[in-house]
C-alpha cells in the first residue's frame, strides 16, 4: 500500500511537485529574510558598539549626562589607572579609551595659506600600540583606501571622502584646530598616513582618526579620556552580563559625591539605545511574524487544495471500502512528506542565499548617502541556530495543518452521496 | 430476519426519509425483497424512484431510516462506519457511470487496488489482477493509463477492479450512460459472462433500455414503493 501511494506522488505533480515548490519558495524566503534582518539589527548593534558606545562604557558622571554632546571637559582624568582597574576587574573585555572630539580641518598650500577647509568628527584611539582593540574594533587595516595606517606620533587618518573633497593625497600635511579641555584653541599640524572608507555613510562624509596621545597633547588631557570602552572578545553584545557587570561597577562608585567618579552604562542603556532596539526587536519580530503566518496560510491553502481536488480519488477509494481513517492518514502522511522535504529543500536554499549575503552583503549605500545612522552601507545577512527552524517548522507544520483540517471533510461526507459526487 | 443460502440480500419494509428543509422525503417506502445469489437483476424507473438510494442501502453507503436490510447476514443499519468499509472491500464490486478510475495509475494498478487493500499477497495479486483483466479483454493493456483508453475501455477496467477481488454483489449505477450502443451491448455481455462464470449477482440501477434487455430480473420502483418485480428471462 505505501509503495502504491509513493507512485500515485511521484507521478501526480500536482501531490508532489507543486506542494513541494510552493513549500520549499516560502521556506526559502521566510530563512532569508529572517536571516536578513536579523543581520542588519545585528549590523547596526556592532557599528554603535564599535564608533560610539562600546559595549559597556564608563564615563564621568557629568560625561554621562550630556555624552551626546561629548563634553570633553568633564572627561576622565587618571585614565591609566581606571583602564588597569578595569582589565584587572571585568578581564572577559578588551578595554580601550577613546576620545571623540570635534574640529576644524585645514589643509595649508605651498606658502602656508589655507587651501581648504572643513569641519570634522574624529576619534582618537589607541593606535600605535599593536595590541590595542582598535584595530579590529574600528577595522583599520581593512579600511584603509590610499596610503597606510598610522606607524608614529603625528600620523592621521582621514575619510576618502573628506580626501577627495579638500584634495588632500597621503603624505601631506594638515592642521587640526580644536578646542582643549579647558577651552582655549589648541592648533596641531598631522601628516595624513592614509584615507579611510568605513561603509557608513555618517562617517565617510567627514572624520578623522588621530593616535590617542596625539589628541591626548592637542586637548591637554594628558592621561585623560572622554570614554573607556568595553568591547566582549567575541564582538557579541551580551546584554544580560553587560548589565550585570555595570550594576557591579556602578555599586562601586554610587557613594562618591564627585561629578567626575566614574559610571559604566552599557550599549542598551545609552544614548536612547534600549527604545531603539526594543522598536527594532519589535518591528522586525512583526515582520517576520507577519511573514510566517502569511506563508503559514499559503501553505494551508495549498494542502486545502490538494485535498479538494483530490475529492472524486478519495470518493473511490471509500467506495471501494478503504477505511475513512485509512485515507486521512494516508493524506496525512503525505503532506509529511511535501512539508518535510519543501522545508528541507527551502531551509537549504534559504540558508544558502542567506550565506551569500552574510559573506558579500547588500550594499544600501545609495539610501544611505544623507543618513546620521551608524549603520553600514553593505547590510549582511547573519544565520544563527534559529534561522535553521524558523521557516522549516511553519513549512512541515502548516503543510500537515491545511491537509488535517482539508481532510475532516472525509468524515463529514456522506457516503450515501458517494454514487451522485461520483457522477459529476 | 431469517435469510435462506441463497438469499444474499434481504430487505423488510425498507424506509429511507431525507429531510429537505421542514418537510421530508420519502426515498424509499416499505420495499420489502429478497435477491438471491447469481442474480441479474435492475432497479429500473424514473428519476427519483429510489433506484439509486436502494442500491446505497445494499452496498452499505447508507443506513435505512426504518426497516431493515441484511447483506450477506449482516444488518446494514446496525454497521458501523468500520463494518461497512470491510463489507464493501470485501464483499462488493462497484461500477459507476463515469468509471472513475484513478488517472495516475496504470489499468493494471487501478485493478490492483482493491487487492491491496485487503492486504493481499504480491504473486497472488498479479494473478487475479491479470485474471481480470483477461475476463474483460483487457490483458495487454495493463501498462496503460486511463487517458490512454476509450470509453468502453474504461468501463471495462472499472467492471475489472468491480470483480477482481470475486465479490459476491457487484452494484453498477447507470454503467453505460456514458457509452454509445455498440460498447453498451458489449459491456453488457462481459457482465453476463462474468454472472454465469463466477456466479456474481449483478444489480443495476438504470433506465436504460439496452441494460434492461439483459436483465433476467426487473424491479421497477416509482415515488419509492417497488410497483413491479418480474422475471424477464435469462441473461442472455
Amino acid at each position: 500500500m505505501i509503495a502504491f501511494l509513493w507512485k500515485g506522488i511521484m507521478r501526480d505533480r500536482s501531490r508532489s511537485l507543486f506542494p513541494i515548490l510552493i513549500v520549499t519558495t516560502g521556506v526559502m524566503l521566510t530563512v532569508f529574510i529572517h536571516a536578513y534582518i536579523h543581520g542588519a539589527i545585528t549590523m547596526l548593534i556592532q557599528t554603535t558598539a564599535h564608533f560610539n558606545t562600546g559595549h559597556v562604557r564608563v564615563m564621568t558622571k557629568a560625561y554621562a549626562k550630556e555624552a551626546d554632546q561629548i563634553p570633553n571637559d568633564l572627561a576622565l582624568l587618571g585614565t591609566d589607572t581606571l583602564l588597569s582597574s578595569l582589565r584587572k576587574q571585568f578581564p572577559e573585555l578588551a578595554w580601550t579609551p577613546r576620545i571623540r572630539f570635534g574640529g576644524l580641518l585645514d589643509v595649508p598650500d605651498d606658502r602656508g595659506e589655507t587651501r581648504a577647509q572643513s569641519p570634522v568628527f574624529g576619534f582618537a584611539a589607541d593606535m600605535l600600540n599593536g595590541n590595542s582593540p582598535e584595530w579590529n574594533v574600528l577595522n583599520i587595516k581593512n579600511s584603509v583606501v590610499r596610503g597606510a595606517a598610522p606607524s608614529k606620533r603625528g600620523d592621521i587618518l582621514i575619510a576618502d571622502d573628506l580626501a577627495a573633497k579638500l584634495h588632500v593625497a597621503p603624505g601631506e600635511t594638515v592642521t587640526l584646530i580644536v578646542s582643549t579641555m579647558n577651552g582655549s584653541m589648541s592648533v596641531k599640524n598631522f601628516t595624513v598616513s592614509g584615507t579611510v572608507r568605513f561603509g557608513i555613510s555618517a562617517m565617510d562624509r567627514g572624520t578623522i582618526i588621530a593616535d590617542l596621545a596625539d589628541i591626548q597633547s592637542a586637548m591637554d588631557m594628558e592621561n585623560g579620556s572622554g570614554e573607556i570602552l568595553g568591547f566582549f572578545r567575541d564582538d557579541v553584545y551580551h546584554a544580560e552580563q553587560a548589565n550585570d557587570m555595570s550594576i557591579m561597577f556602578n555599586a562601586q562608585h554610587e557613594h562618591s559625591a564627585s561629578e567626575f567618579a566614574p559610571v559604566m552604562g552599557t550599549l542598551r542603556t545609552q544614548s536612547g539605545m534600549a527604545d531603539y532596539l526594543d522598536l527594532i526587536d519589535a518591528y522586525s519580530g512583526i515582520i517576520i511574524g507577519i511573514f510566517v503566518v502569511a506563508m503559514s496560510i499559503v501553505l494551508w491553502n495549498t494542502g486545502l487544495t490538494g485535498s479538494l481536488r483530490r475529492y472524486g480519488e478519495i470518493g473511490v477509494r471509500i467506495a471501494i471500502g478503504e477505511e475513512k481513517g485509512h485515507v486521512y492518514r494516508s493524506m496525512l502522511v503525505e503532506s509529511v512528506f511535501t512539508g518535510f522535504i519543501g522545508s528541507a529543500f527551502g531551509t537549504l536554499l534559504g540558508l544558502a542565499i542567506a550565506y551569500y549575503v552574510q559573506e558579500h552583503g547588500i550594499n544600501i549605500g545609495d539610501m544611505m548617502k544623507n543618513s546620521s545612522i551608524l549603520m553600514s552601507n553593505v547590510i549582511r545577512a547573519r544565520i544563527t541556530p534559529f534561522t535553521f527552524v524558523i521557516g522549516f517548522l511553519p513549512g512541515l507544520l502548516a503543510t500537515l495543518l491545511g491537509t488535517a483540517v482539508s481532510g475532516i471533510g472525509i468524515f463529514k461526507r456522506e457516503t450515501a452521496q458517494l454514487f451522485k459526487e461520483l457522477e459529476t | 430476519m431469517e435469510t435462506s443460502d441463497s438469499i444474499i440480500i434481504q430487505t423488510e419494509k425498507l424506509e429511507k426519509i431525507y429531510p429537505l428543509g421542514p418537510a421530508e422525503i420519502k426515498a424509499l417506502d416499505n420495499v420489502t425483497l429478497s435477491i438471491a445469489k447469481g442474480e441479474f437483476l435492475g432497479l429500473v424507473g424514473p428519476s427519483g424512484s429510489g433506484k439509486t438510494t436502494l442500491l446505497n442501502i445494499i452496498g452499505s453507503l447508507d443506513a435505512p431510516s426504518s426497516g431493515s436490510a441484511a447483506v450477506l447476514g449482516r444488518r446494514i443499519e446496525l454497521l458501523t462506519h468500520k463494518e461497512s468499509s470491510r463489507l464493501r472491500n470485501e464483499h462488493i464490486g462497484f461500477i459507476f457511470q463515469t468509471f472513475n478510475l484513478l488517472p495516475v495509475y496504470t489499468v493494471y494498478e487501478n485493478v490492483e487496488f482493491p487487492l491491496l487493500l485487503q492486504g493481499i499477497p504480491s504473486a497472488q495479486r498479479r494473478t487475479m489482477v491479470m485474471q481480470a483483466l483477461e475476463w474483460v479483454g483487457l490483458a495487454e493493456r495493463a501498462s496503460s493509463k486511463p487517458a490512454q483508453l476509450s470509453g468502453g475501455q474504461s468501463q471495462r477496467v472499472a467492471i475489472a477492479r468491480a470483480i477482481v477481488k470475486r465479490p459476491e454483489i457487484v452494484l453498477a449505477d447507470e454503467p453505460t450512460a456514458n457509452l454509445d450502443a455498440a460498447n453498451s451491448h458489449n459491456i453488457m455481455k462481459t457482465m453476463v459472462d462474468l454472472n454465469k462464470e463466477l456466479k456474481t449477482t449483478f444489480i443495476f440501477a438504470t433506465h436504460d433500455e439496452k441494460v434492461i434487455s439483459y436483465l433476467n430480473r426487473k424491479i421497477t420502483l416509482f415515488d419509492g414503493r417497488i410497483e413491479k418485480d418480474e422475471i424477464t428471462g435469462t441473461a442472455r
